[in-house]
């Protein structure tokens, strides 16, 4: 065995110690660490809001959106050139324009949290835009049709939804984030966003949906990494609460 | 010379330094925005920063339970765990003399904050991509925690580094093993002569 320190009498095992002290701080941080950080970030709010740095943002307290991107390069298209294609299973397919989906739709507001499968949690967060059921309604979706396919003008995300999830009142072909046009890097000029579902769900740079009658592609981008395809926030992949 | 670190150690130390530098490059592209937004790839990322985190502990592990190689780097190891009155003066900064062993106040505490710190790093990184038995809360929960423990880790390593430059005898004996006895004499002056005096007695029986 290892010889003590010359010391000796006055050894103490603190080593050891602080690895248990760290296990317990740690369980501590997960069960109560979700409640900690909405404390957080309600309070530092009015700071993080106003911050002209953006160093704040680095800071886990800040409440602020993490960019996904799975491609290498950060994809962009102007609003002018921006289309939004739906078609397949559909009696008029139809090319929707920034504008129609800006201004001559009926329009939606919605504030709720974005929820990350992993656990990244952004609080009372404002969407606006077109109820995806909206432009569903000006296609004529033929009886046949089960399945959307969306796909992303990163050119390799792809997600998919039933006809009855892409119907609900919470899903939104969204061009609006906390009062400004949706940036690139959270997926603008237009997305989706799914209230009831974790964040994968909402696929962003949105560019084509077509409708099909049967699960597109086996399931999405994630899908395929093994999450849910069906994303609900809190009952799909292992979780059981009430979605947010 | 002086033997510091024997082979095992050595090997362990830089496998488990590449490891670490590994979760902290993918880890800050991952975490920062505008990093992720200019390098994208996320999943090939994150499959990276996942399998860094599995064999993180593997190097360390495997060295403790090597039978004989594995000597040097339990002993090193108790040694750190145990502080003894004279680590608490060093770090207080009542006294900078030389301490009783092979390691200072200093480096018993940073022992213990990388211990601590990896730890927690690779239980709660565990939740959060085995995520599935696990409620949002507790997700949310270990994502603050890792979060945090990220921040302290990256502050950890610039330190860690920072000051393995300012004792280049200390960086070289972590490649080399051996630190000039010039150096052992003069910052670690028990443990030297404990040392010098092992040697002398193995050299007759050698010869």
């Amino acid at each position: 065995m290892a010889s003590e320190p010359d010391a000796g009498s006055d050894a103490r095992p603190l080593g050891r110690r602080a690895l248990l002290g760290s296990l317990a701080a740690t369980a501590v941080g997960i069960v109560f660490g979700a409640r900690i950080q909405e404390r957080l970030q309600r309070a530092l709010l009015p700071i993080t809001l106003h911050d002209p740095t953006g160093l704040s943002d680095l800071l886990p307290v800040a409440g602020r959106f993490r960019i996904y991107s799975v491609t290498g390069d950060l994809p962009s298209r102007s609003k002018e050139a921006y289309t939004l294609r739906v078609e397949g299973l559909v009696a008029r397919p139809t090319t929707f324009t920034y504008d129609d989906i800006r201004n001559r739709l009926p329009q939606t507001a919605l504030t709720r949290d974005f929820q990350c499968v992993t656990g990244w949690r952004v609080y009372d967060v404002a969407w606006a835009g077109v109820q995806l059921r909206e432009l569903l309604d000006r296609v004529d979706v033929d009886a046949s049709a089960t399945h959307l396919k969306l796909t992303s003008f990163d050119g390799t995300y792809v997600e998919t939804l039933t006809i009855d999830q892409a119907r609900r009142d919470d899903v939104l072909i969204a061009h609006t984030l906390e009062g400004s046009d949706i940036s690139d890097e959270h997926g603008g000029p237009v997305r989706l966003y799914i209230a009831p579902m974790y964040g994968y769900k909402s696929i962003k740079w949105l560019e084509r949906i077509e409708l099909a009658d049967h699960l597109p592609d086996g399931g999405g981008y994630w899908e395929h990494r093994g999450y849910d395809i069906d994303g609900w926030t809190g009952r799909s992949n292992g979780g059981h609460e009430d979605p947010t | 010379m002086i033997r510091r670190f024997d082979v095992a150690t050595r090997v362990v130390h830089w496998a488990t330094a590449v490891l670490t530098l590994g979760l902290l490059v993918t880890g800050t592209i991952l975490y920062v925005g505008q990093l992720e937004a200019a390098v994208g790839r996320r999943a090939l990322l994150a499959s990276i920063h996942v399998w860094c985190g599995i064999l993180l502990a593997v190097p360390l592990l495997v060295g403790v339970s090597l039978k004989g190689a594995g000597h040097g780097l339990r002993s090193d190891l108790h040694e750190l765990s145990w502080w003894t009155r004279a680590d608490k003066r060093w770090l207080r900064r009542a006294t900078r003399e030389s301490p009783d062993g092979k390691f200072n106040g200093g480096q018993k505490l940073a022992t213990a904050m990388f211990g601590g710190l990896l730890l927690a790093q690779i239980v709660t990184g565990a939740l959060m991509h085995w995520n599935k038995p696990f409620a949002d809360d507790w997700r949310t929960g270990a994502t603050f925690v890792h979060d945090w423990g990220y921040l302290a880790l990256f502050v950890l390593v610039i330190g860690h580094i920072g000051r393995a430059m300012r004792e280049p005898e200390l960086l070289k004996s972590m490649s080399t093993g051996d630190v000039p006895v010039s150096w052992a004499r003069r910052e670690r002056q028990a443990w030297a002569t404990r040392e010098l005096v092992d040697e002398q007695s193995k050299t007759p029986t050698e010869a």
